[in-house]
């Protein structure tokens, strides 16, 4: 008899004024009580519409079921079958956009917890002593990945486990792309990137760090005299854009991408760490995506009294997953939607001193089919800041794209790719946010995946 | 890990490294640079490559010890290791179909001008080097100009060697004179680019400046190092480092290059500490 209750078991968290102040991660994860629990919720149904929405195919009810027989190693081997990254997809997946929304169980009450479930299963398993790893036999073909993030690295793992000999290009320092630069500790700590790295070195996976790719060794020469006979790009979107509005080069904006760079990867938020970063006591965010919320939420760890969303369509329409919204707002972050900044000002140090905004009003849906944000004329005012940070979206980085002929893409970037992540070049697939823009970790591991699959297909019938 | 193969003092605070780094020994172009880390935790600076040498997959770096991390490096010795080092980043500077240029250099600046007058000498081309240092014991790399130079001129403010002054002087003089330069070159102190800018833009002689804003990634993701040029952001990592210099709003630049300062002055003495406790 399944557990009838209409609601998820809750996720034990930090308290809000207490992680506020922490770079600990917030949610604690369930209890084996609470897992087992969560999982008998699980109607178990015949045409599992929760398989539907996870861009990787887990196969949800097996490994919930496996949670209720208390067989946890066998729902993680189920997990494991179609997503690399179990620990890391546990953590920052959509699920409310995804599985969890086509959960027959949401319909009336809230839907299995099946992101917590994913969780507490892959936690479990990378708690244990670390199993021996069989090396799949060598097939004898070279594969290069560039790019070690969600997209890199769950092709390169789908590619090791059929025997290629796979080397990952990484331009940073570390491997794990936005996972480490980008995503901060407390929603996902680096320890368990690390571990999902390993696992790969494991398999047999080489990962050469400070290889910028276009610059170091173009495409060509990889293919060439290299011997891979494959390549593919998931170079990520890397490139942060600003509003192009006056003051914006003033000192104290920075791009999301900074601020979280300087934060998380190079670990600034440390006393003793060697970046410096400025610890701002009244901060301006400007956008409303999972970014924005990481940005914010860094800024208040780091000592500042108020922190502002500055986003110009309404809460409605907010990108950021609800979760990250809740959080972010439990931890005392203001939102100021319907606001649009116009300008920054500065002090009289020359560095930021306010910024500008003007009050938007929701006119008639534009092509996105949300309501296009109006500006109210005269309605202009000043939030006093020291600091903005601009996380208005990304795009890709031009270099690959610049220093490979032949490598077709979108007008605003993107690499183009067809369904099997084959790009205009042969034996050059791409997926990823070098494909698609700035989009979430799954579907990055979702096109990884697809490329693996078209990468072994094509070296097979060469 | 990478290899500090040798290592040479130019002057009292300027050293000289050469690291053992193949792939970028094999690419890197004149006015290109790298980011290193000296050490695992530390911050990633950019450094100019100074020259390569391909048989012995070696890059030439030139730096002068101006903060904590720099302070690191210059403790390193011959045969140690250096955590990471990353490149060829950026755009080679533009030295095609160039028949005669005045390259000016001011202090350590001096160090990635070199190859630059360096590449233009071995293409051909009449190379006028003009360098400026504060006084006699700075002087860096001076045999090395005069070697790649068709004339050589140089400055200190104190007029403890070469001629007294400033190193806009003789440009002008040579601009005042007829010295038909297709372009002049510089590579210095962000005020010293400033003046030569001025000096240069009444002449209409076409000048690019080199600039070395504060980085992170180098690679084109964090903006850090962004700059007002010709009215437009630009990103010295990706669309640089070199710029035409009419364009380079410096002002701005160099509030910019000031933000960090006193982080930079604090992390510098505590490193300064630091190793005269392992003396001690």
């Amino acid at each position: 008899m399944p557990n009838m209750s209409p609601k998820k078991n809750e996720m034990p968290s930090q308290a809000p004024d207490v992680r506020n102040k922490n770079f600990l991660e917030v949610a604690l994860g369930y209890t084996q009580e609470a897992a087992v629990d969560e999982a008998q919720r699980c109607l178990n149904c015949k045409h599992r519409p929760c398989v539907k929405g996870c861009p990787v195919n887990i196969q949800i009810p097996d490994f919930i079921h496996q949670i209720v027989e208390g067989d946890f190693e066998k729902a993680y081997d189920i997990i494991s079958e179609s997503s690399s990254l179990p620990a890391v997809c546990g953590r920052v997946c959509p699920q409310e956009n995804q599985c969890e929304k086509f959960c027959v169980r949401g319909i009336k009450t809230e839907p299995v917890g099946i992101g917590r479930l994913e969780r507490f299963v892959a936690d479990l398993h990378n708690a244990q002593e670390n199993a021996e790893v069989s090396k799949p036999a060598p097939n004898g073909h070279k594969v290069a990945v560039i790019g070690s993030g969600p997209a890199g690295l769950t092709c390169a793992g789908d590619l090791a486990k059929k025997g290629y000999d796979v080397t990952v290009f990484e331009a940073l320092h570390l491997a794990g792309g936005v996972l480490v630069y980008g995503i901060p500790e407390f929603r996902l700590p680096k320890s368990i990137v690390q571990k999902e790295v390993d696992g790969l070195k494991a398999l047999g996976v080489k990962v050469e760090t400070n290889m910028v790719i276009g610059r170091v060794i173009t495409i060509d020469e990889l293919m060439g005299e290299m011997g891979f006979e494959a390549v593919f790009i998931g170079s990520g979107a890397g490139l942060p854009r600003f509003m192009n509005i006056p003051g914006e080069n003033l000192n104290g904006v920075f791009s999301a991408n900074e601020f979280l760079t300087r934060t998380n990867l190079m670990k600034a938020y440390k006393e003793n760490s060697s970046t410096p970063i400025v610890k701002a006591k009244k901060v301006a965010v400007v956008g409303g995506g999972n970014v924005a919320m990481d940005a914010a939420r860094c800024a208040k760890r780091l000592g500042a009294d108020e922190v502002y969303i500055v986003y110009r369509r309404s809460e409605e329409e907010l990108p950021a997953r609800r979760e990250e919204v809740e959080h972010a707002k439990e931890e005392g972050i203001i939102f100021r939607v319907l606001n649009n900044p116009v300008e920054i000002l500065p002090n009289e140090d020359g560095n930021v001193g306010g910024i500008k905004c003007i009050k938007m009003e929701l006119g008639e849906p534009d092509e996105s089919g949300r309501r296009r944000p109006v500006p109210v004329e005269g309605s202009e005012f000043v939030i006093d800041v020291d600091a903005v940070i601009m996380a208005i979206g990304t795009s890709p980085n031009p270099l690959i794209k610049a220093t490979t002929d032949g490598l077709n893409t979108q007008g605003w970037g993107g690499i183009i790719a067809d369904e099997n992540g084959l790009t205009s070049r042969e034996g050059v697939f791409a997926g990823g946010d070098a494909v698609t823009g700035a989009a979430t970790v799954i579907l990055a591991m979702g096109a990884g995946k697809t490329a693996a699959a078209g990468i072994d297909e094509y070296i097979q019938n060469k | 890990m990478y290899k500090i193969v040798t290592k040479k003092p130019l002057n009292p605070t300027v050293t000289q490294m050469e690291i053992e780094a193949p792939y970028i020994a094999n690419k890197a172009k004149a006015g290109q640079f790298i980011i290193l880390r000296v050490t695992e935790d530390g911050e990633r600076i950019p450094l100019t490559v100074a020259g390569c040498d391909k048989e012995k997959g070696t890059v030439k770096i030139i730096f002068q010890v101006v903060g904590a991390t720099t302070e690191i490096l210059n403790h390193k010795n011959e045969g140690e290791y250096i955590q990471d080092f990353v490149g060829p980043l950026g755009v080679p500077t533009h030295i095609e179909g160039l028949k005669k240029v005045c390259v000016v250099g001011g202090g350590v600046g001096c160090a990635i001008a070199l190859p630059v007058a360096q590449a233009l000498h071995e293409q051909g081309t009449e190379v006028h080097s003009i360098v400026g240092f504060r006084n006699k014991d700075l002087v860096i790399l001076e045999d090395d100009f005069r070697a790649c130079s068709d004339k050589f001129t140089i400055m200190t403010d104190d007029g403890s060697y070469g001629d007294k002054g400033v190193v806009t002087a003789p440009l002008k003089e040579a601009i005042e004179s007829g010295e038909n330069y297709d372009m002049v070159i510089t590579i210095g102190p962000l005020i010293m680019m400033k003046f030569v800018v001025a000096t240069t833009k009444p002449f209409n002689v076409p000048t690019t400046v080199s600039m070395n804003p504060i980085m992170v990634d180098g690679t084109g993701m964090c903006g850090g190092c962004r700059l007002t040029v010709g009215g437009k952001t630009k990103f010295a990592c990706v669309d640089g480092p070199d710029f035409n210099g009419f364009e380079v709003d410096f002002d701005e630049a160099m509030r910019r290059g000031a933000y960090y300062r006193e982080f930079e002055r604090k992390a510098h003495c505590d490193a300064c500490n630091l190793f005269k406790k392992e003396v001690q």
